[in-house]
């Protein structure tokens, strides 16, 4: 086993240096040999600034940000550390909100037939909204640009949760129930004792799926109300032509989106069980 | 019969099918003193888990029945442990949370030491004293049927319910637990009603084996007592000359009489028969109905 993992180790480390190897090379200046086009004629002459930068530029670049991550020099300069402060902070704040919805209701549809009939046609219906065909409405009824971004997360988190915390109650051995019944346990234990244990693992696996959507919405929520986050950081960056931060920033946001899997990921370790 | 511990009165399940009503079982009387520990025993689906289900309260029947000490029953108590065929324990839980689980549901007031020590002493008893920390999936299935029995004995239930505990065993652990079960048995005195489908095992543990007959409209037809003197051990019944007199009897009944009086739901037949086969004489082995189907055969004993 440790042998296989040292071999994958090597392996992902190679595929890495060629990556980073043809990225650099394909990134060389054009000699400056020929003509310049006409376009190259317009744009001064100086293609620097229109060019993938290589990564050994994107790298000098990263060390610099996280040298020093979280300064502060106005509105339109930040670290990057504070810009991922917000969007986790958003991230975190609608994520958590709608765990507090979705694992009570999903119990009680998972419980209850007649609410699990009930509530079907308005889950069926709104699960499939983009989240952010909801920003529009959110800004007019919220009159906050932030809260409005934490109300998308919100309910881009809320159906992974609240479908698995169904199924996962709904499926609870009938064996573990009657247990539950020959030792008289009342339905608050019941659901404490037994059906949460037991739905647990089932429920995390809603809430890793609910935490990966919303890290993917809030990149895309921040780019449209603007103001701070990473994904308003990327669209900015954009606007500067400053091609290195927008790479860099990219990586982040992958790196802290797996870093959040991760944590979900042992959350869901700590709950499960053999049968 | 209403005096006694356990009485099951005229107790009946039907299901509504197409062709209306499939009565699976009717005009079920069984009485049950305190102490005693009863086997039912009987062909696939004539309906034990049903009767056990009703017992223990999670299944209603659809009339008749079920008074326990005096009242009667009408849900799932604490007074009824059971102990399913499948172990049913929380595979989230360790073997020693599993036990305590029911012992806190038990006294709600104990603290924790005396939960744990109690529920320790419970699997002693059963021989896990060492794997108090393991999780079901870590145990095999033996053990895991132990702690199961463990747990239902640990509450202190007034009447004991088990169906089929050891089906899923093979015949070397089977052996070893039941000789647990007599042991605890005979230490807690609780009231056992249990279901199998080995005939050496019902002899084994069993004061009194009730018979029925093939579904559907299965009826309990006749209670065998069990003589043999106690303690019993596996080693030494087959010994015994009553051990094979009562074997015959009953694997007469289940591969002949339990398909010939099935269906038969005349009021006069409808009594249980209460019989000892060891007061019998030989050439009435089969239960002495002189219209019975086949008499005893060696062949039969050692084939079934
Ligand atoms: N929900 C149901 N609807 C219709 N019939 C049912 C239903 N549940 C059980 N039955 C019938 O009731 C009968 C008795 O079932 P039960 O489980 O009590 O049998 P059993 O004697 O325990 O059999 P086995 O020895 O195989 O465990 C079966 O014939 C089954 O088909
Ligand atoms: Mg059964």
């Amino acid at each position: 086993m440790a042998s296989l993992n040292v071999k994958a180790v090597i392996v992902s480390l190679l595929i890495l240096l060629v990556g980073l190897g043809v990225w650099e090379a394909l990134n060389q200046p054009p000699a400056a040999s020929g003509e310049m086009t006409e376009y190259e004629r317009l744009m001064g002459g100086a293609d620097q600034e229109a060019r993938v930068p290589p990564p050994s530029q994107v790298l000098s670049h990263a060390f610099d940000e996280l040298s020093d991550p979280f300064y502060d020099a106005g509105p339109n300069d930040k670290g990057i550390g504070i810009q991922l402060a917000y969007s986790l902070y958003r991230v975190l704040t609608g994520f958590i909100a709608a765990a507090l919805v979705a694992i009570p209701l999903g119990f009680l549809i998972g419980m209850s037939p007649l609410m699990y009939r009930a509530l079907n046609p308005f889950i069926q219906v709104l699960r499939p909204i983009s989240p952010l065909a909801w920003m529009p409405l959110a800004l007019f009824v919220i009159k906050d640009s932030e809260q409005s971004a934490i109300f998308v997360i919100f309910i881009c988190s809320i159906w992974p949760m609240l479908i698995n915390t169904a199924f996962g109650v709904a499926n609870v051995r009938k064996d573990w129930i009657r247990v539950a019944q020959t030792h008289e346990l009342g339905a608050l234990k019941t659901a404490f004792l037994v059906i949460l244990p037991a739905a647990a693992p089932t429920i995390l696996t809603g809430m890793r799926i609910s935490i990966g959507i919303a890290w993917l919405v809030i990149v895309a929520a921040e780019m449209l109300v603007g103001g701070t986050g990473i994904g308003y950081y990327v669209w900015n960056e954009w606007n500067n032509l400053d091609l290195n931060s927008v790479i860099f920033s990219i990586l982040m946001i992958g790196l802290i989106g797996m870093l959040l899997d991760l944590v979900l990921g042992s959350l869901a370790k700590l709950v499960k069980y053999e049968e | 019969m209403s005096n006694r511990f356990l009485s099951i009165e005229g107790l009946s399940k039907s299901y509504p099918s197409k062709s209306g009503e499939l009565v699976v079982f009717e005009d079920v009387n069984i009485g049950i003193d305190k102490g005693e520990f009863v086997c039912i025993i009987g062909h696939s689906g004539c309906g034990k888990s049903t009767i056990l289900n009703v017992l223990a309260g999670l299944d209603t029947p659809s009339s008749g029945n079920v008074i326990m000490d005096g009242k009667e029953v009408s849900g799932p108590s604490l007074d009824r442990g059971v102990v399913f065929q499948n172990y049913s324990l929380l595979p989230w839980l360790t073997t020693l949370q599993n036990v305590a689980f029911g012992v806190k549901a038990r006294w709600p007031k104990w603290s924790k030491e005396k939960v744990n020590e109690h529920s320790s002493r419970f699997l002693e008893m059963v021989g896990l004293g060492h794997s108090l920390q393991k999780k079901p999936s870590e145990l095999s299935g033996g053990m895991r049927q132990r702690v199961s029995i463990a747990r239902a004995f640990a509450t202190s239930p007034k009447l004991l319910l088990l169906d089929e505990p050891f089906g899923a065993l093979d015949a070397l652990t089977r052996g070893i637990i039941q000789e647990e079960l007599i042991k605890i048995w005979a230490e807690t005195h609780q009231t056992v009603f249990m279901i199998t489908h080995d005939v050496d095992e019902a002899i084994l543990l069993a004061d009194r084996i009730l018979l029925m007959t093939n579904g559907p409209q299965a009826r309990v037809a006749e209670s065998v007592k069990i003589s043999i003197p106690r303690p019993r051990s596996r080693a030494e019944i087959i010994e015994t000359p009553a051990y094979y007199k009562i074997r015959n009897y009953l694997v007469n009944f289940l591969v002949a009489r339990s398909g010939s009086l099935s269906g038969s739901s005349g009021s006069a037949a409808s009594e249980t028969r209460e019989v000892d086969p060891t007061l019998l004489s030989s050439d009435a082995d089969n239960g002495g109905e002189k219209d019975s189907v086949a008499p005893a055969q060696p062949r039969a004993v050692n084939n079934y």
